[in-house]
């Protein structure tokens, strides 16, 4: 039993679990706290999410939009650990995907390209922010996670600008893409079918699993992730071993940001979103990716789940009885969850700790 | 002190039993010290002497056995009790607030305070001017931490004991890093503590050091005890025997040596240090040939870690220039380096040498894992081949783990952790060996065992370049040395010819020759 305990794999399953359980009860007793009346079927919709409505074909209909928003957010998550690996705190996946959000919607509606380059494009634009960061962690050390979060807010400001020549004249949004440039949109393969018709389940979905296996066998299989591991575990010896850092390091945020901004275009490039251009607040896919990421015990194919559960929690905040709260407790509950989902790596020390400290007695016993 | 002693022993520790999982750290351990005596605790690493002084000190308990206090029962919980007792220690590791005078570090945790908390430093003076005459420990009250030597760091922490009373001092591998002039006089500050009824425990694992110094010696090995006898009735190689299980050949055996070529030239080397202006490499130049091991010898921070930092290219040099095989390598990147044949056994095994949350196996290619024979053209892995290699080495060089090649780098011991560093290194046959330490912390088989690869690989025709801070290893392992002072070569001595005394002058910076300036 303590062998199975001390599984490497066990644990951060066993921890993400806990941590799951342990949002949901504090969310829960928020709800019981501002309105006790309506908790129990609030924090129930919450987990049940497209299962709240009656007719199968309106949940696979919106399980479709949870899938679309969950492929981003894999990505996101892909980002985010890609980084960590090697020991960086790519904060600026958030800045990121921005930036891939922009170049795939600018090229979609200004220049009418096709979906692959738009795809490209926002992959290039994203890694070349992350080449950014990269390079002054490298040769200027600066903090990458300072230097993140300033890039964050230049590059979102930067997106609103320049996608407000391609908004509504109307309103704050971006032009609709199936109005505009139909074959800037991600082919659906016939994923529609599956989903009562919903358009918004696209080539992202494959896309974005194949991505985590290529991060996967990259970090694993490759003298590439050897390399990035080992600068990640112990710069030192890695610089020791005459491992080229600098370059590492920024080819790192460089993939970190494509990753990013791969993320951004298969939302974007859905049409199952537009771009809000007076938006004052960086989206939230690139946080919430830090949270799938440690959910998801740091490893590729972990993101993949950890990522659906935190989009089906979070849509599963719009079924949060109205009447009973205002509607941004959604937000709030769902932020919460995902809060607690950042602990996996704290509960798994913990449990470590009380194991090695019950071995220790039964030691002393014998 | 004229009290009436109800014991003959100021402090005894009967029948000591540790154990921590899967390993006893002491089994059923006995040591008895005398009042005024000085006794010696000795044992190879893992022998259980820590373990045993945690114990005394409160940090560990002891599932059975008895600790007694001038022949009372006592039961030591926590390090409180202990200083509550009377019981002091000196760290191998000094525990001093670098940027605070001697004064403020001898008061610290024990401060005389007066009305609304101010300080009544001039009382304090008082006592510590008393005690340092007293004992012989010079001491300046005033200095800052930061600009005193090491031996009077160790003297700050001594009257940091005797300023709290203490009548049981623990030294805990106190010579480590003095010089040999430094040791003399140390040892005679533990005679005077001693004759003023001061009882000494006196940890180490240097035999001359025990039989000039201590009245009795308790030997363990691997947490047993072996015995304690009085050092006028026995011998070091007794001790040795005691202590090791075994007879332990102390002289490398090695045939004279047979320079050839020049390997490693380098010329007016300069390399600036981030810790101490002291530890800077001041204008170094010299030469290592085939066949020949060269030791820079010195006391640690006198620029040896920056020295093998530039040699290696851990650090740019500052001037100079390094040739390896007539090439020109200052500049050279630390790869081109090693693909060029110098092979580096870093001082500090887990900060540079090994990647401690990789497998064995993933260590064991670290300087080589570009290879064709490691990665294919696309930049996969060939893990059959890592697989193999890896087994290979821990077979031929007796890599001791739980689990082989898939072992975590990170659970092996010290001693194979460094065998596994060695093994990798001299693997990639080098033409140039840099070692550094490279037994440090090691028990005496290892060490055996590390020197026998060293004069291996200069008798296969290697330059081998050791830096050492320990003596016995530099009279004994190289054929020339070189010593370093305050980042400079100070002199160039045949092991043959020379003494630790004459050794001790030079590292002290006491003597040197004035001649290699060219």
């Amino acid at each position: 039993m303590r062998k199975v305990l001390k599984n490497q794999a066990v644990q951060t399953f066993a921890a993400s679990i806990l941590c799951i359980l342990a949002g949901l009860l504090i969310g829960y007793i928020v709800l019981l706290f501002i309105n006790p009346q309506g908790a129990g079927e609030s924090i129930l919709n919450i987990i049940k999410n497209f299962f709240t409505w009656s007719r199968p074909q309106s949940q696979l209909k919106q399980f479709g939009n949870t899938l679309a928003k969950t492929m981003p957010l894999i990505m996101c998550s892909l980002s985010i650990l890609f980084a960590y690996k090697v020991g960086l705190f790519n904060i600026g996946t958030a800045g990121q995907y921005v930036a891939g959000a922009c170049a795939s919607l600018y090229a979609a509606l200004a220049w009418n390209w096709g979906w692959l380059p738009c795809m490209l494009l926002a992959m290039i634009a994203a890694s070349a922010l992350g080449a950014i960061t990269g390079i002054l962690k490298a040769y200027c050390n600066v903090n990458e996670v300072i230097s993140g979060i300033m890039l964050n807010w230049i590059s979102l400001y930067t997106a609103n600008t320049i996608l407000s020549n391609v908004k509504e004249t109307a309103s704050p949004y971006t032009l609709y893409l199936n109005k505009e440039n139909p074959a800037s949109m991600l082919p659906t393969l016939g994923l529609e079918k599956l989903f009562n018709g919903n358009t918004n389940v696209t080539l992202a979905v494959p896309v974005a699993i194949i991505a985590a296996i290529l991060v996967w066998v990259i970090l694993s299989k490759t003298r590439f992730g050897y390399e990035l591991k080992a600068t990640g575990n112990n710069k030192n010896a890695a610089k020791y071993a005459g491992m080229a850092q600098n370059r590492n390091i920024i080819l790192t945020l460089m993939i970190s940001g494509a990753l990013a901004g791969l993320g951004a275009s298969l939302l974007y490039q859905t049409g199952y979103m537009r771009w809000e251009c007076t938006q004052s607040s960086v989206p939230a896919m690139g946080f919430n990716g830090i949270a799938a990421a440690f959910l998801g015990g740091l490893h590729p194919i972990g993101a993949v789940f950890s990522s659906f559960f935190i989009q089906h929690i979070t849509d599963g905040g719009q079924y949060v009885n109205t009447n009973f709260y205002s509607s941004q407790i959604s937000d709030v509950i769902s932020s919460v969850i995902i809060y607690l989902c950042g602990f996996v790596l704290f509960i798994k020390l913990t449990m470590n700790r009380v194991i090695t400290r019950r071995e220790d007695k039964k030691g002393a016993k014998q | 002190m004229n009290k009436e002693r109800q014991s003959e022993y100021a402090i005894e520790m009967l029948h000591i039993t540790k154990r921590f999982p899967g390993i006893i750290a002491n089994d059923d351990i006995t040591l008895q010290l005398r009042h005024g005596e000085i006794h010696a605790l000795l044992g190879e690493n893992g022998a259980g002497k820590s373990t045993l002084m945690s114990v005394l000190f409160g940090l560990y308990q002891a599932e059975e056995g008895t600790i007694k206090k001038d022949g009372k029962e006592v039961q030591i919980n926590d390090p409180n009790d202990a200083n509550a007792l009377g019981i002091g220690m000196v760290h191998q590791h000094f525990k001093l607030v670098e940027c605070f005078t001697v004064l403020d570090n001898i008061i610290l945790g024990d401060e005389p305070v007066g009305k609304a908390g101010i300080l009544k430093k001039a009382e304090a003076r008082k006592k510590i001017l008393a005690l340092s005459e007293k004992y012989g420990l010079q001491v300046d009250p005033d200095a800052v931490i930061s600009d005193i030597t090491v031996g009077m760091q160790q003297r700050t922490e001594i009257l940091k004991m005797l300023y709290r009373d203490n009548e049981i001092l623990i030294f805990d591998e106190p010579t480590a890093v003095l010089t040999p002039q430094e040791i003399e006089e140390l040892m005679q500050i533990m005679r005077n503590l001693a004759a003023e009824g001061k009882s000494i425990l006196f940890i180490s694992h240097k035999l001359a050091e025990i039989m000039a110094v201590a009245d009795r010696c308790t030997v363990l090995r691997k947490g047993k005890y072996i015995g304690t006898v009085e050092t006028k009735n026995t011998t070091m190689e007794e001790l040795s025997a005691m202590m090791v299980g075994r007879n332990v050949n102390f002289h490398v055996d090695k045939e004279p040596a047979h320079p050839g070529d020049v390997v490693l030239d380098v010329q007016h080397m300069t390399v600036a240090s981030k810790v101490h202006n002291n530890n800077a490499v001041k204008d170094v130049s010299f030469q290592v040939r085939r066949g020949e091991i060269v030791c820079i010898a010195g006391i640690d921070g006198n620029g040896q870690t920056e020295l093998v930092y530039g040699l290696t290219g851990l650090e740019p040099l500052v001037s100079g220039k390094i040739l390896m095989d007539g090439k020109d390598i200052t500049h050279a990147s630390i790869r081109k380096r090693s693909v060029a044949g110098m092979s580096h056994i870093p001082e500090d095994r887990h900060k540079h040498g090994l990647v401690l949350d990789y497998s064995l196996e993933y260590n064991m290619i670290l300087q080589t894992y570009f290879e064709s024979r490691f990665t294919d053209r696309i930049g996969f892995l060939r893990r059959k081949n890592i697989r193999e290699y890896s087994d290979k080495l821990i077979e031929q060089y007796d890599v001791r783990s739980g689990q082989g090649s898939v072992t975590p780098a990170r659970s092996m011991s010290g001693g194979n952790q460094q065998k596994a560093i060695i093994a990798r290194e001299i693997d990639k046959q080098p033409e140039m060996l840099v070692a550094v330490q490279p037994t440090r912390g090691l028990d005496v088989g290892a060490i055996e065992y590390i020197h026998k690869q060293l004069v291996a690989q200069r008798d296969a025709g290697k330059a081998v370049l050791l830096i050492s801070l320990e003596l016995d290893e530099v009279m004994d392992v190289p054929d020339r040395i070189l010593v370093m002072y305050e980042g400079e070569i100070v002199g160039e001595l045949d092991p043959k010819k020379t003494t630790q005394e004459e050794l001790g002058l030079y590292m002290a910076g006491a003597k040197r020759d004035e001649v290699k300036k060219a």
